[in-house]
């Protein structure tokens, strides 16, 4: 296992020696949302009994949590493609296995972090969020299938270019239409279905039940642990696949 | 007698319709320091990559103590210690950190790990800058720690591409030093290179590789000794052409026949001769 805390630690060590800057930019997208969305324009609106403030906090974390777990790509391709770190990884005897879940932990991290500024924020602005085990085993979950998936584009891609493409075809459009700025049941029944099974959709219905004191599905936590198993094996194979 | 520590039986590597590699095949023995000369893009690098296990061959097979490598990848791995030709450190994490990272990556015990660093930064005289960042450092000193990095987990072999490309001359000095007193410890080397001085100064055998090919081994001594001794330049309007001869007495006779009309150096041998010979043979 020490394999595994090798690229984690390394992963942490640059977090720390980053840590202001990460932090700053880890609340500057939820500040701008919950200025823009939840105080400017949705003032007057409320949404199942709720001010739009406290529907979209919930939201708002799965949808961060999402983003910055999948942000490991990023340092991943810097890794790869400039540094060229990744080929010390390469030539070591770490496994794969090891290799993967040091960084798709890294990226829970990240996300884990990112909860907390936003949590730190709505309990600032006043917002009161229910939180239990299930709340934050959610947003595990989440993250490690974000971070895997971050972790299965940086080895498919070959250039830092390829890359954006990526977040905008797929990561963009579900972070505004996954249930984090507003109900799915408001989306044309055509899309509906799809869009409720997307994991990201799922994380916001668990969060925003459990902020709000609600009972949840208790399957879709399920399906999540399943889609970050399947997520994972994903994240391994395109590693072995990424060698020559 | 020398026990031969790694083997490379007839290599190829193609990629799409060009060979990298095409029927490369050498031994090298344990505690030598093996060079592999060649041009640019004449397969040195694929070579040594195939050996740390980050390429795959196309055929062929490599040997680590008369065991397959790809059979036995990741024991193999922990025998070897690659420095690449670019500097691939975390420019943001200090010396001791990379060092640290590296010893956890090779699954060392934290007070081997602790203990390696203090005697590599000892030995690399980098002791005071341990706590300095990568980024912060000059181009020798991060060759330095690229080196040492890669002895942390105590490697059988160690693998170095073109260690001094791009070095001032004296940082190059420096970096020589370091590399035969790492041999002198019981590493056995392999290394590629294109700087003549170099192989000769360094190796203790030179295999002369052109277009994926091994052309022949030998120790530099040898391959100087089988051209002459002596290197007579003449500096033709349109060409510099160099003669070999084997008696002092003879290569001064042409001198004096030619220094009438065109500009001439009387020189010794060296290693930079034979390979500009088998550029010429293969041209």
């Amino acid at each position: 296992m020490k394999g595994f805390l090798a690229i984690y630690l390394r992963e942490i060590l640059l977090l720390k020696k980053r840590l202001f800057r990460v932090l700053l930019s880890f609340s500057i997208n939820p500040l701008l949302y919950i200025f823009a969305f939840g105080i400017g324009l949705g003032k007057n609106i409320n949404i199942e009994g709720k001010t739009y403030l406290e529907f979209l906090i919930p939201g708002l974390i799965a949808a961060t949590s999402m983003l910055q777990a999948f942000a490991i790509n990023v340092e991943i391709n810097i890794s790869r493609f400039y540094l060229k770190i990744f080929e010390e990884f390469q030539a070591s005897p770490l496994s794969c296995f090891n290799y993967a879940l040091g960084e798709v932990l890294s990226g829970v991290t990240r996300a884990i972090l990112s909860t907390l500024v936003i949590l730190l924020i709505s309990f600032l602005t006043g917002i009161k969020l229910y939180l239990n085990f299930y709340f934050f085993l959610t947003v595990f979950l989440n993250a490690f299938i974000f971070a895997s998936l971050g972790l299965t584009s940086a080895m498919i891609i070959k250039s830092h270019a390829d890359q954006a493409l990526i977040t905008n075809f797929i990561i963009t459009p579900m972070m505004f239409l996954g249930g984090t700025f507003f109900p799915t049941e408001n989306l044309p029944s055509l899309i509906k279905p799809v869009i409720e099974t997307l994991p990201l959709t799922m994380t916001s219905h668990i969060l925003r039940n459990i902020a709000f004191n609600k009972s949840f599905e208790f399957s879709h936590l399920l399906i999540l642990f399943f889609i970050a198993l399947l997520s994972f094996i994903m994240a391994f194979y395109s590693l072995k696949w990424a060698k020559d | 007698m020398s026990i031969i520590i790694l083997r490379v039986e007839n290599l190829i590597k193609k990629y799409d319709s060009l060979y990298a590699l095409n029927g490369a095949s050498f031994e090298v023995k344990e505690k030598e320091l093996f060079a592999l000369l060649g041009p640019n893009g004449a397969g040195k690098t694929t070579i040594l990559r195939i050996i740390a296990g980050l390429t795959n061959p196309t055929s062929g097979k490599v040997y680590i103590f008369q065991k397959d490598l790809l059979k036995n990848l990741i024991w193999a791995k922990s025998q070897i210690g690659i420095i690449p030709q670019h500097i691939n450190l975390d420019l943001e994490l200090t010396i001791e950190e990379n060092l640290f990272i590296h010893g956890l990556l090779y699954k060392m015990p934290l007070s081997l790990i602790k203990k390696r660093i203090n005697e590599l930064l000892e030995f690399a005289g980098l002791n005071e800058r341990r706590d300095s960042k990568i980024k912060e450092l000059s181009e020798g000193l991060k060759r330095r720690v690229l080196i040492i990095r890669a002895l942390m987990h105590q490697p059988k072999i160690l693998l170095l591409d073109e260690p001094t490309a791009g070095l001032d001359p004296h940082i190059r000095r420096k970096i020589w030093s370091l590399i035969k007193n790492i041999q002198t410890r019981g590493t056995t080397i392999v290394l590629t290179t294109h700087y003549m001085d170099e192989a000769e100064n360094l190796a203790d055998r030179v295999a002369f590789i052109f277009s994926g090919r091994i052309i022949e081994i030998d120790t530099p001594q040898n391959f100087i000794n089988k051209l002459g001794s002596y290197a007579l330049d003449v500096y033709f309007s349109d060409e510099l052409k160099t003669f070999y001869f084997n008696e002092k007495t003879a290569a001064e006779k042409e001198l004096i026949k030619y220094s009438k009309n065109y500009f001439v150096s009387l020189r010794k041998i060296t290693l930079e001769d034979v390979f500009l010979q088998y550029v010429e043979k293969r041209l």
